[in-house]
């Protein structure tokens, strides 16, 4: 049994027209090991947020349902925190309270000071040691995220999701907060969840990456496992052997099969329940 | 104008690029500077002295004279109380009727605003307060019904924006009774409650009700999903999820609210004194009518905009306490 495993879950919505429903994803089966990186490639509307936000509680699937150490899971909860496109932090409080908001929570059993001395630990762990009074307002995009995920990790959850955290940071900040997420990652050692767009950001960070097909019934396509050994840094993993091809691999896939896997087999093979995604790894 | 000067540079340009832009530069600076010069303040005092001084001017009357009318005329004058006579003989207008002649001039307005400023914390009858009384008699009364209000509009607003099925079910009933003037109310309270005093405060209190309710209604029902999402995976306690992300996420909306009825309850509160005679500023205005005293009038309509600009001045404080930037 996998640690956390997405079950059979497929999403539809009702149609525009008002007859039938719309098919997002189809039986989707991901199973992910505890303190694995997974990250989630696809075009735009092959359901990959959704996914993301079922498995956050915050959505819930049409059929199937999600794993999570044995238990299914029926709503959001602390063992689950999200990193959000759009920082989601709440404007009206300080950089301060917007993380002790969640540690309070976290540990409801904790005195006013091992709440600050927890939360100030975590953001020194960002950098931002002299912002903690600063409302978001006055910070820069890549500065909120790193607030963003100070307050995912301050929780400590068992499985972080991130939904595509980086793409409203520009190119050169973003690549500053990845290899912090990798630091932060390596000391903590969740297990991710990650959805994205970005090819480069996917092998950095990944484990494993999974390339969705084309919506309507979208499904998992491919998982292409990322062959280069820990640690990693932005500078190492391009010169690996490995990087180039996976890395072309997965745009191959995104632009010429994507669409073809999709329109292939999600409506002839009805629900793709004979053939499982193709398990990709270089050697 | 700006066209002509474009079109002078553009013509210059072909023939001698280097001098004509540097010639060009200062015209251009003085231009600029020139619409950004001035202190608003010193416009309006100046703006302030221009319609004092018309205002006198065109109030000013001559001093009576007396000349080429007889005797005879002049003691039917006297009877009729158009003029008096002063103790060394000659005729005046008398000041009685000239406060009802005509619109009084800004020198009897300010004569009218010391005498009452001078008493302002006297009580020479059951009718007559000082003007000091007044204003916190209306402030009170305002205060009363504006608190009351918002009170009862916030906790309903917030309820209903968080049930949306409920909300679409009363907001028919609020979009009919949203529109309806607070005044048309009176007649129906002060048969049902039988006291002026609480009718003018619950005139009030339906003023300043309805824009409230709705604001806070919409502010909370669109309030972003994000930060109720936040909350429901922090498994935030209900209170904690009202009091720290509901009321504070829809704060700026609610104050916007509140400010929209807060007017509203200042724009009702001066007639609902007048109607219900109330002791108040609103009163007082209509009470100097009944005195004829136009000076009166229009000290009163003076008080009204001032306890207006401090309350609302107040409110601006406060409303700034909550409000944040996105």
């Amino acid at each position: 049994m996998p640690y956390l495993q997405i079950d059979h879950a497929s999403k539809s919505f009702p149609s525009h027209t008002g007859e039938g429903e719309v098919c997002i994803f189809n039986d989707v089966t991901i199973k992910i090991e505890q303190g694995e990186f997974v990250t989630v490639i696809g075009h735009s509307g092959c359901g990959k947020s959704t996914l993301l936000n079922i498995i956050a509680g915050l959505d819930t699937a049409s059929e199937g349902g999600v794993i999570l150490e044995g238990k299914e899971v029926v709503g959001p909860g602390l063992d689950r925190m999200v990193v959000f496109q759009n920082f989601s932090l709440m404007p009206w409080m300080t950089v301060f309270e917007n993380i002790a908001l969640a540690v309070r929570s976290a540990y409801p059993g904790w005195s006013q000071n091992q709440v600050a001395d927890h939360v100030n630990k975590y953001i020194a762990l960002v950098g931002l040691k002299g912002a903690e009074t600063k409302r978001p307002t006055a910070l820069s995009g890549g500065m909120k995220q790193r607030v963003g995920l100070a307050r995912a990790f301050s929780i400590e959850p068992k499985v972080l999701l991130l939904d595509e955290p980086f793409a409203q940071i520009d190119a050169l900040t973003r690549g500053v907060i990845q290899e912090e997420l990798i630091q932060m990652w390596n000391a903590s050692r969740n297990t991710v969840f990650m959805v994205t767009h970005d090819v480069d950001e996917a092998i950095l960070l990944s484990d494993r990456i999974l390339l969705m097909t084309n919506g309507p019934s979208a499904r998992v396509g491919e998982i292409v496992e990322v062959s280069i050994p820990r640690p990693r840094s932005r500078e190492s993993v391009i010169e690996h052997p490995h990087y180039y091809k996976i890395r072309n691999h997965v745009i191959h896939f995104l632009v010429r099969h994507a669409a073809h896997v999709g329109r292939g087999s999600g409506e002839s093979a009805a629900g793709g329940n004979g053939d499982g995604p193709v398990l990709v790894k270089f050697s | 104008m700006s066209a002509e000067t474009v079109g002078t540079e553009d013509s210059s340009v072909g023939n001698e690029t280097g001098s004509a832009r540097s010639a060009l530069k200062p015209t251009k600076m003085r231009m600029m500077a020139g619409q950004a010069a001035g202190s608003p303040w010193m416009i309006t005092v100046f703006l302030a002295v221009v319609f004092l001084l018309a205002w006198h001017l065109v109030t000013l009357r001559a001093a009576f004279d007396g000349k080429g009318l007889t005797e005879e005329q002049l003691q039917m004058m006297e009877f009729n109380g158009d003029i008096v006579r002063s103790p060394d003989g000659t005729y005046l207008w008398n000041p009685e009727k000239e406060k009802v002649k005509g619109i009084p001039g800004p020198l009897a307005v300010m004569e009218k605003a010391r005498e009452e400023l001078s008493d302002a914390f006297v009580i020479k009858g059951t009718n007559d307060h000082g003007i000091g009384y007044l204003v916190f008699y209306t402030v009170s009364r305002f205060g009363a019904g504006f608190l009351a209000a918002s009170a009862v509009a916030v906790v309903l607003g917030v309820f209903l924006g968080l049930n949306k099925v409920l909300f679409k079910a009363v907001n028919p009933f609020i979009q009919i009774l949203k529109p309806i003037s607070p005044l048309a109310w009176m007649p129906l309270l002060l048969y049902t409650v039988k006291d002026p005093k609480w009718t003018a405060i619950l005139v009030v209190f339906m003023a300043a009700l309805w824009p409230t309710l709705a604001t806070t209604a919409f502010g909370v029902n669109s309030l972003r999903k994000d930060y109720l999402h936040v909350a429901a995976i922090l498994q935030l306690s209900w209170p904690k999820r009202l009091f720290k992300v509901i009321l504070p996420g829809a704060a700026p909306t609610i104050v916007n609210g509140l400010r929209i009825s807060f007017g509203s309850a200042l724009v009702a509160v001066v007639p609902a004194e007048m109607l219900l005679g109330e002791l108040g500023v609103g009163y007082l205005s209509w009470i100097e009518w009944n005195n004829l005293d136009i000076s009166g009038v229009i000290f009163a309509i003076l008080v009204v905009g001032c306890v207006g600009v401090i309350l609302d001045s107040g409110f601006n404080k406060l409303a700034g306490l909550v409000t944040y930037q996105e």
